[in-house]
């Protein structure tokens, strides 16, 4: 599967969660279908946009928080699996995109590629629900699956390591500033439901 | 155990005074009672981490939902989250409250602390954040304050170095 594909079936659903992003190709791509204030893009801490959606998520637990990772990323903190494992976010849905490479820079292959497996990973550090996919059907399907569940997800979906730099896109930098997209983002979570 | 309740004590209401509702930590010696009171505390969030770092990455999300968090963490927890602060807080501009045990300094009898208490100030230094020590009881509230004050001043991280005088009584 295409993450592109992946992330466009899932790009409605988007628009009533809060959604961090590693950065890299997630980023990009989620950009070119559109970037909403309810975005945030962590465009480097590689490893911790999972610890940033459970920070969102023990302050603010009323709220659907998606984190789009990726198998380098989460790679790079396993034990963030074990502390979402451990407070179970209920309305947290961490999806890894797991092309078993580190795409931006020169697709060296990970250790997803010679059998670890991150879904059992998560599994066997307490995530009460996972998932692994290999199609846009089965991957919209589980996305839309989890946010229904009440209960912590980790979807593992095995996507293409491809990626296309979209229009207005230099690589992987977009015309979005960071800090316009992190300061844009903390005035929508706070402003969010204080109505 | 010889370390000071009454500081710790101190330490945490001054951080609750200050508006902190949200600690991360990894259990190290001179943190146990401070993290007990957090454990207690109903009104506090306390992550237990398995790796510093991740207290970066849990404070940045704290913060972007309008909620003032503390780190609890030892210098070599600190040592072991300078990626996070620097390509995450810094880059990112979140105010960080950083309060480290500050191990390997004189009277430090483990052998095993004596590399990191040799570097902290200077890692800080070299990364350009600001911090202060705190030795006495008296100073524990206002330096919180002041700390965070300037954490949110500046959108950066900050530093407070908890000291063997504070922290560790004489048995």
């Amino acid at each position: 599967m295409r993450r592109l594909d992946a992330l466009a079936a899932i790009y409605a659903d988007l628009e009533e969660c809060i959604v961090v992003t590693i950065m890299g190709a997630v980023a990009a791509e989620l950009q070119s279908l559109g970037h909403r204030q309810n975005h945030f893009y962590l465009q480097h801490a590689m490893g911790l946009a999972s610890s940033i959606g459970l920070g969102i998520a023990l302050c603010r637990p009323e709220l659907d928080v998606v984190v789009l990772d990726g198998d380098g990323s989460v790679l790079m903190n396993m034990g963030g699996l074990s502390t979402l494992g451990r407070y179970r976010p209920q309305r947290l849905t961490h999806v890894i995109f797991d092309n078993e490479s580190l795409l931006s820079v020169g697709g060296f292959p990970t250790a997803t590629s010679t059998g670890a497996d991150l879904a059992g990973v998560a599994a066997a550090a307490g995530v009460p629900r996972t998932a692994r996919v290999d199609t846009v059907e089965d991957f919209a399907a589980a996305f839309r699956a989890a946010r229904t569940a009440d209960e912590l997800t980790t979807i593992v979906a095995k996507v293409d390591a491809h990626y296309e730099p979209p229009s207005n896109t230099k690589g992987f930098v977009t015309e979005l500033g960071l800090l316009e997209n992190r300061f844009q983002f903390a005035r929508y979570l706070q402003t969010l439901g204080a109505d | 155990m010889p370390v000071s309740v009454d500081s710790s004590q101190i330490i945490y209401d001054s951080l609750r005074a200050n508006g902190v509702r949200l600690v991360s930590a990894l259990p190290e010696t001179w943190l146990v009672h401070l993290i007990r009171m957090a454990e207690e505390d109903p009104e506090m969030i306390l992550v237990r981490l398995a790796k510093e770092e991740e207290g970066v990455g849990i404070s940045a999300g704290a913060h972007f939902t309008g909620t003032k968090s503390a780190m609890l963490m030892q210098n070599h927890g600190f040592l072991a989250s300078i990626n996070g602060i620097v390509s995450g807080a810094q880059l990112f501009r979140i105010p960080l409250l950083m309060v480290i045990s500050d191990r390997g300094s004189f009277g430090e009898a483990d052998p095993w602390q004596t590399e990191g208490g040799l570097v902290t100030e200077h890692v800080l230094d070299a990364l350009r954040i600001p911090f202060d020590r705190i030795e006495t009881r008296e100073a524990c509230a206002r330096q919180i304050g002041k700390a965070l004050t300037l954490a949110y001043a500046s959108n950066r991280p900050v530093a407070l170095l908890l000291g063997r005088d504070l922290m560790w009584e004489a048995a």
